[in-house]
């Protein structure tokens, strides 16, 4: 975040709160969430480099307007649902960032108790469904919380989070066929980085992301999601609409991966000339955007900067402290939850080990 | 005791449910204004709206990982499956979804929800609707897998089907709906998961079964009767959990046994079993276990192969004889 860009009158940039309806307070806190995205990922990245986090870890990097932008309008009681690609979501719903990290260490104090890692992230007492790891899988799940709020008739929205390659699955098109005939309060948000791991996604699709709810009947639209203020306004807009009872929408939320698909992939390569990739990370990143819109309109300067900064990478090494303090599962957390309930005389286990409490 | 059908028996069970816990709902193909594929739903769509009795469209990837979704928001679905050959659209959810949620949760969120729908053949259905689904759940741990095979036990164990807190798949058989039997006039008939029932008592050799094969075997202990031949017949009822101690205590009277499933060979339900009786009980047998299952190829819709792809009485009979070392007579 070391560059500008050339500055625009002070003037203009005073006019973008007003015209988003975000106030420049909010603005600020917009920027502390999102540096702390940043630092955290970074954080995450630096521990997966020494081995702390194993598996599959796919960073967020450069998304973080798409997550603030979309989670921020949300009341306490809306819901979220994601893919895999879910850290900063996460910690966006309120998720605390200790235990998102001590999941990505697979420790005994993370948000899944280590049992489900990176991309199985859950808090039910902030309502974050998850982190679920099968590309479209979670549409349907989405949907199916939907038809619980309307059934219970509370006003709840759900938002559900996709990849752009999950427009493809059939699982994406059933459900929201379905959200669409039974109006259900759900929004599907399709964070459109550009690249299904490494496939582009014109080259599998002859339509606009825009137009793939069309079939349905459901209002879409497209919002940049590296401008985390218009992202901002277009959510806190969206979800009165669907809390209303308007029955769905779709939205192409427009972004863009400064990472590799996951810590094992490349940044750039065959499927991505760097050249795009550097362009868009020193032209497109969502926090260097916002933080010029505050220094023109002078509601922060360098100093009031790198204090959120610092801040930010408090909170990122905290996290990263509390999960190296956390012990790893012991060892029946094997076996714990592998059921929800127990039933007279009949086994369930089949191991043959003799150390599950299922029988 | 009333007399009633199977299908009368699943939809007492199914309104019975729904009027106790107003959670409950049901969704899936032709279950509201068609009164349902088989007609299990009958009557419920005029007794508890469309709300709560739910026609989906033919998706059913789509309309299972909804439930499944209401099921973690804490409502508790039950999907009817026209077949569960149809489900394997829909097997995604159930596994990767359903079945993994409460662990990779770690305990957030328990999933009560029920699959439910016929499994296995009917009569010359053809390849794509005669497969017998039950093995494809029960490799997952997470799912528990019913399989009903009368009246009295196809209402009490749905009932606790839906009050249990996991997924359930729940299977049923297009040829039992219209099986007629006797059914406890009791109020709240709930038969626990887990628990096999001696439909047949003989101490010459056990056959355990479950679902439709249940009705097979009693024809196969009928002939052997005749032959002088005395055999125990353990339904499972439920095949995960499993009453392994029921099958245990039947093998260690008769020593001699024979499982009879409706599915394939390969990794079926009879595999698990012939491991669990030879880990557990080697030492009171006194012949191989053996097995009476489908021929290992896909339904043929000829009604001469189909009779022959499907395990017979006559099979069953076959391989009892051979567990006790008797010839052909």
């Amino acid at each position: 975040m070391a560059h500008t860009k050339p500055r625009k009158k002070a003037g203009e940039a005073a006019d973008v709160f007003g015209r988003y309806g975000v106030s420049p307070e909010l603005a600020l806190e917009l920027l502390r969430e999102m540096l702390l995205y940043r630092r955290f990922e970074e954080k995450a990245e630096e521990a997966y480099a020494i081995g702390k986090i194993g598996g599959f870890c796919h960073l967020h990097i450069g998304q973080e307007g798409a997550a603030a932008g979309s989670i921020k309008p949300l009341r306490e009681d809306d819901y979220v649902v994601t893919a895999y690609r879910e850290h900063t979501q996460a910690l966006a719903k309120g998720v605390k960032p200790g235990p998102v990290m001590a999941e990505l260490y697979g420790r005994a104090g993370g948000s899944s108790g280590g049992k489900g890692g990176s991309m199985h992230i859950f808090d039910r007492g902030v309502r974050f469904m998850g982190g679920h790891g099968i590309v479209g899988g979670q549409v349907p799940l989405a949907t199916g919380i939907a038809w619980k709020i309307k059934y219970r008739e509370e006003d709840g929205v759900v938002v559900c989070f996709m990849g752009d390659a999950a427009v493809n699955q059939g699982a994406f098109h059933e459900a929201l066929n379905m959200a669409a005939i039974w109006e259900l309060p759900a929004i599907y948000v399709v964070e459109n980085n550009q690249y299904g791991m490494g496939t582009a996604f014109r080259r599998v699709s002859l339509v606009d992301m825009v137009e793939k709810a069309s079939p349905y009947g459901i209002p879409a639209s497209v919002v940049n999601g590296q401008d985390v203020l218009a992202t901002y306004a277009h959510f806190r807009d969206l979800a009165e609409a669907v809390r209303g009872g308007g029955g769905p929408r779709f939205v192409d939320v427009q972004t863009y991966r400064f990472r590799g698909h996951s810590m094992s992939d490349p940044v750039s390569g065959t499927y991505r000339p760097k050249d795009e990739v550097d362009r868009m990370t020193h032209q497109q990143d969502p926090i260097v955007l916002l933080r010029d819109r505050l220094f023109e309109g002078g509601h922060l300067d360098q100093a009031g900067l790198e204090a959120i900064d610092a801040e930010a990478r408090e909170a990122a090494q905290e996290a990263a402290d509390f999960a190296d303090r956390s012990p790893p599962p012991g060892p029946e957390a094997l076996y714990s939850n592998v059921w929800a309930e127990l039933n007279p005389h009949g086994r369930l286990n089949f191991d043959g080990r003799g150390e599950s409490p299922w029988r | 005791m009333a007399v009633m059908t199977y299908r009368e028996a699943l939809n007492a069970a199914l309104r019975e449910e729904m009027e106790r816990d107003p959670d409950v709902f049901l969704m899936g193909e032709e279950v509201a204004e068609y009164d349902g594929a088989y007609k299990v739903s009958k009557g419920l769509l005029a007794k508890f709206g469309p709300k709560r009795v739910v026609d989906s469209p033919i998706s059913e990837l789509g309309f299972a990982g909804l439930c499944v979704g209401a099921s973690m928001a804490g409502l508790r679905p039950v999907v009817e499956f026209m077949t569960f050959n149809f489900a394997f659209l829909a097997i995604d959810q159930v596994i990767n979804s359903a079945a993994k949620m409460l662990y990779m949760s770690d305990g957030q969120f328990p999933m009560p929800i029920v699959f439910r729908g016929p499994t296995g053949a009917a009569l010359q259905l053809s390849a794509q609707h005669s497969v017998a689904c039950e093995t494809y759940y029960l490799h997952s741990p997470g799912v528990k897998v019913v399989t009903p095979a009368t009246p009295a036990d196809a209402k009490g164990l749905l009932k606790a089907s839906i009050r249990d807190n996991d997924p359930v798949a729940f299977m049923e058989g297009e040829l039992l709906y219209n099986f007629k039997g006797e059914v406890p006039e009791d109020e709240d008939l709930v038969i626990p998961l887990g628990v096999a029932d001696l439909k047949r008592e003989g101490s010459d050799v056990s056959i355990v079964t479950h679902g439709k094969m249940v009705h097979v075997a009693m024809q196969a202990a009928a002939k052997l009767e005749k032959e002088g031949v005395e055999a125990d017949v353990l339904d499972l009822r439920s095949l995960r959990p499993l009453d392994v101690d029921a099958i245990l205590a039947s093998v260690r009277k008769t020593n001699r046994a024979v499982y009879v499933e409706e599915g394939w060979s390969f990794l079926g339900v009879g595999a698990q079993v012939v491991a669990t009786i030879q880990e557990e009980a080697f030492d009171d047998l006194d012949a191989p276990v053996l097995r009476v299952t489908q021929a290992d190829v896909p339904m043929p819709y000829a009604k001469n192969l189909e009779i022959m792809a499907k395990p017979s009485a006559d099979r069953v009979v076959e391989a009892c004889n051979r567990v006790l070392y008797r010839g052909a007579r």
